[in-house]
């Protein structure tokens, strides 16, 4: 027992934590455990509500002021219990030995101070080094977490880096002092795919090197698969499984993670292969806990013993926990998840079906103001080339899917093509007829047959409008119902995005992130459009409700034969959804193809990287990625030649740089702008293995 | 920074004119004949009024006066005064804004440091007891206008305290009026003006202290807070090296910009403490319908709201690293 305690780390058991809400002592989470190894990366997997963020502000022993630690919770931290350390212990532990990185580390950095100051005040408190050998610890470390620049990076203020560079900077802040303990929240969230990547690999190594244990939070359990040793499932401020990862994501034992294992879209799997399995209903809210199991209302495999009893975290075999009466049927594969029928869409890709629209040329230059030098040289600043010659067509009934990193400029195209910003050169057909750069000047007709849903739910309804209100503005102005026809309407478009008839009166404050998406969807359904285009529609909703709104996305586009023009940065969703995939990057595309193609080789470079930075879902897949230095050039100043060759990894030469690439065609419709000639892509690249290619 | 000055400058210019015209034509639609207060009121006869209106071109088409009136203030040529006669007017102003400028330093001199740190001590006790407290106080002192704190302070101060022997015993700092010689040292005038200057400070004091305040509580919301926190370095460290410098921001331009307030708050002071102000010399001029005299003090106020508040903006762009004067 003494060994066994002389090697942990960290040593949690029984940790309750509650906050104080109007008055009442509310548990946000109940009986957590968990033991950390020196060296370990344990993962902390849940949704958003499942008390991942508090337990790391437990763990730091910095909850908010309305938080507190239940009597009777462990906290063993190298041997010491934190549980009722005061702040004068926990700051002398916070210099050196427990370290926190941040989720937004744009905020996490003040503001108003140089970079460098804000490093060296660490070393200056926990290490007592002052003045240049500071600077030069600083630096050093800065080469360590791969900062380009690490003394100009001294001297800058936060907003003045990149994202991916403020992470660095955020990481560098929590190594220098080479701590025993490190707590990450969510580290890589809101990066690029290609930036956490980066990220991932750079956590892996510098952790590697050191004997430090990691307490890693996210919602990705891509994430965890690809660095985590262990990793523990969170729901309802509950653990509902513990176990190695390479078990785990061979068999999960709980019905959540099997829940949430199979709705993540996979790389390579297509709306035609399956439905996305999907958790029914949503989390429980924390302020009516019974004595039965959390997961009870969302579980497909209730039985009566789930409402009365709460089942305990059981230790099973190999080291692993789980906490469900039946995980033993589950093991021996007595009960199996219902297999939601594949979507009918049976046609095959329709390359008869009417083209929608047809967008020819389009640009988009942004004005930069002239500064005091070009006026004096008379210089005229070149404009930023946000969107830069794109050609595009979307096919009747179709899924054309738009992905690339952030800056590549495919919100601005969306933008365009919608009316919300005007265009600066190129054509729109709708239907083969020209349409008029913004909405002001577009007809009600126009309006109607292209809209829009946005990414975040939240900010795109009114608050003060009911559902029924918001639903029924499009019906009376752009289909020009009358009050009661369209009232009629409403309720027949809730029943299609499967809201109950109640909702119409509800108001978005009432309703969770996945419903009001629903509703969002509803009303863009509403004027009976040709196309929709969805700007990252599920990026700000959780996994297990993110499947559920793709497929009533898939289907509603089935039953209405609807055209969606569908961005995001997850290429992974994209696939899933979109018949057809445009990349773009700085502003123009590189490649188009269908869907499937798209995920094999051959495909342009950049494609690559992107399909290699998804973090997939499987332990399996741990190959060799290929990692893109640094971020997208600025727009206003694009790189000669192939814009893409500043951070090509297979760049083979002046051409690059001298030449705009030519678009090579296979013929069948896959096309790549590339100097390299696709036979010789096709031999230097690797298929990304697929469970379908395995099967 | 050029391509800012260049772009406030023209602003400025605009603002000036519109303040100008605003001035001119507000002014000349008052009731009452300014060129008949000018030759003695009711008993002037009318050639005696016509005379006048010759001599001061009040005659002339308005737009005439108007530029004539511009072109004559831009040169510095503000007129005889005709209310205080053997005074320029040009001087009365400046003189009496020398006396203003004395009041409100004071009153400022006061009031920022205690606001700042009352509203520092309310932002980091926020919602205890010593922000209640320090909350309950300004405002129950912001909901009593300047004039019946300028009173009160009279009465209880000044009147009361007149014939205390302790007051006697501070007999320079209880003088029997409030009159400043001409030409008086600060140490001379600093008798006249600690009352109005508190009464001025209580002004400021409450708005200046909430906007502290709020600032700090804001700031120690963010994120940046509890990383400077959990790098383990003292509380006063985090507080004063990362929390005060970028909640006190905002406030800054506050302070800057309540110098505007506080000239409006001074016509009311100076006129309950019968100080010889700007602000009491302004009542006096619309009393007398002094016109030249009126439109010289207000356009000598705007010159320096709008001087506060460009003195704010670059302040404040100098201090936050994130805005360029560009």
């Amino acid at each position: 027992m003494q060994d066994k305690e002389k090697n942990l780390l960290l040593e949690v058991d029984a940790l309750n934590i509650s906050y104080k809400i109007k008055g009442d002592w509310i548990r946000a989470v109940s009986d957590f455990c968990m033991e950390l190894k020196p060296g370990q990366i344990y993962g902390l997997v849940g949704e958003s509500g499942s008390g991942k963020s508090t337990i790391a502000q437990a763990l730091m022993r910095y909850l908010s002021a309305n938080g507190r630690i239940d009597h009777g919770s462990i906290l063993n931290f190298m041997g010491d219990d934190l549980t009722y350390a005061n702040p004068a212990q926990m700051r002398s532990l916070w210099t050196q030995k427990i370290k926190f990185v941040p989720q937004n580390a744009g905020a996490a950095l003040n503001p108003s101070m140089k970079i460098g100051k804000q490093m060296t005040e660490i070393v200056k408190h926990a290490l007592n080094i002052n003045g240049k050998e500071a600077q030069k610890l600083v630096i050093e470390m800065f080469n360590k977490v791969q900062l380009v620049d690490p003394e100009k990076v001294y001297e800058r203020y936060p907003h003045e880096l990149s994202g991916g560079m403020q992470q660095r900077v955020v990481i560098a802040m929590a190594l220098i002092t080479d701590p025993e303990l490190l707590i990450m929240d969510e580290p890589t969230t809101g990066l690029d795919v290609t930036t956490e990547a980066v990220i991932l690999d750079l956590v892996r190594n510098l952790i590697a090197e050191r004997d430090t244990g990691v307490v890693y939070i996210t919602h990705n359990l891509g994430v965890v698969a690809q660095l985590c040793e262990r990793v523990l499932v969170l729901y309802a401020g509950e653990v509902m499984e513990d176990a190695a990862v390479n078990q785990l994501f061979s068999q999960a034992f709980h019905p959540y993670t099997i829940g949430l294992l199979n709705s993540i879209p996979r790389p390579g799997i297509t709306k035609r292969d399956s439905l996305l399995q999907s958790i029914q209903g949503s989390p429980p809210s924390l302020r009516e806990r019974k004595d039965a199991c959390v997961f009870v209302d969302r579980c497909p495999f209730v039985i009566d013993k789930c409402h009365d009893i709460k089942p305990g975290l059981e230790k099973i075999a190999d080291n692993r926990l789980v906490r469900c009466h039946r995980w033993e049927e589950i093991e021996a594969g007595e009960l199996s998840f219902k297999t939601e029928e594949a979507l009918t869409i049976n046609h095959e890709l329709n390359e008869q079906s009417e083209t929608i629209m047809r967008v020819d040329e389009i640009a988009k230059h942004f004005p930069v103001q002239r500064s005091i030098q070009n006026a004096l040289s008379g210089k005229e600043p070149p404009p930023i080339r946000a969107v830069d010659g794109i050609n595009l067509s979307i096919r009747q009934g179709h899924t054309l899917g738009l992905v690339g990193e952030s800056g590549s400029g495919k919100t601005t195209l969306s933008r365009v093509i919608i009316g919300l910003q005007e265009r600066t050169s190129g054509k729109i057909e709708l239907l083969g007829m020209d349409i008029r750069n913004t909405v002001r000047e577009r007809s009600p007709d126009v309006l109607a047959k292209i809209q829009m849903v946005f990414q975040n739910p939240q900010n795109s309804l009114n608050p003060y409008l009911s559902v029924r209100q918001t639903i029924r503005r499009p019906l009376m102005k752009l289909r020009g119902l009358s009050r009661q026809e369209a009232d009629r309407e409403v309720l027949e478009l809730l029943q299609a995005v499967n809201l109950r008839r109640e909702y119409a009166a509800r108001y978005p404050g009432e309703l969770s992130g996945g419903e009001k998406q629903r509703v969002v969807i509803a009303r863009a359904f509403a004027s009976d459009p040709d196309l929709i285009i969805c700007d990252e529609p599920v990026s700000a909703l959780d996994v297990s409700v993110q499947s559920a709104v793709l497929n009533l996305l898939a289907r509603l586009q089935d039953e209405n034969g609807t055209s969606y023009l569908f961005i995001s940065h997850d290429l992974a969703v994209v696939g899933y959804l979109a018949d057809y995939l445009a990349v773009m990057y700085l502003g123009q595309l590189f490649e188009v193809g269908s869907a499937k193609e798209l995920f094999n080789p051959p495909y342009h470079p950049y494609t690559e990287a992107l399909v290699s930075a998804i973090p997939v879902a499987s332990p399996e897949v741990r190959e060799n990625r290929i990692l893109l230095e640094g971020t997208v050039p600025s727009a206003q100043n694009v790189p000669s030649g192939c814009r893409f060759h500043t951070r090509c990894p297979r760049k083979i030469g002046a051409i690059c740089e001298d030449e705009a690439p030519p678009w090579l065609g296979d013929g069948e419709g896959h096309f790549i702008r590339c100097h390299i000639p696709l036979d010789e892509l096709r031999e230097l690249q690797n298929p990304l293995t697929t469970e379908t290619d395995s099967a | 920074m050029l391509r800012f000055l260049r772009r406030r400058a023209i602003f400025f210019i605009f603002t000036y004119i519109l303040t100008s015209l605003m001035v001119f034509f507000m002014l000349r639609i008052l009731p009452g004949d300014p060129a008949r207060v000018i030759a003695g009121g009711r008993e002037a006869s009318e050639q005696q009024v016509q005379e006048i209106r010759e001599e001061f071109g009040l005659d002339r088409p308005l737009p005439v006066q108007y530029l004539t009136w511009v072109t004559d203030f831009v040169r510095g040529d503000w007129g005889e005064s005709v209310s205080f006669p053997g005074n320029s007017n040009r001087d009365l102003i400046l003189q009496r804004t020398g006396n203003s400028m004395r009041l409100a330093l004071v009153a400022l001199a006061l009031s920022i440091p205690i606001s700042l740190l009352l509203g520092i001590i309310a932002g980091l006790t926020e919602n205890k007891l010593p922000d209640s407290i320090i909350s309950i106080l300004t405002l129950s002192v912001v909901s009593l206008p300047e004039f019946v704190t300028g009173l009160f302070l009279i009465n209880i101060v000044a009147l009361r305290w007149q014939n205390n022997p302790i007051a006697e015993y501070f007999g320079w700092w209880f003088p029997s009026s409030s009159a400043v010689p001409a030409n008086a040292t600060f140490q001379e005038a600093l008798p006249a003006l600690w009352l109005p200057a508190i009464a001025a400070t209580l002004v400021l004091l409450a708005y200046i202290s909430r906007l502290t305040r709020a600032g700090v509580i804001e700031e120690l919301k963010r994120d940046y807070v509890r990383t400077a926190t959990l790098k383990g370095i003292p509380y006063r460290t985090v507080i004063f090296r990362h929390v005060l410098r970028n909640a006190l921001l905002p406030t800054i331009t506050v302070i800057a910009i309540s110098i505007s307030w506080l000239i409006s708050g001074l016509v009311v002071i100076e006129f309950v403490f019968g100080y010889p102000g700007l602000g009491r010399l302004l009542i006096r001029a619309i009393e007398l319908r002094d016109l030249p005299l009126t439109q010289a003090i207000i356009m000598v106020t705007v010159s320096i709201i709008l001087v506060a508040n460009l003195s704010a903006d670059m302040i404040y762009a100098i201090l936050n690293p994130r805005i360029k004067l560009e």
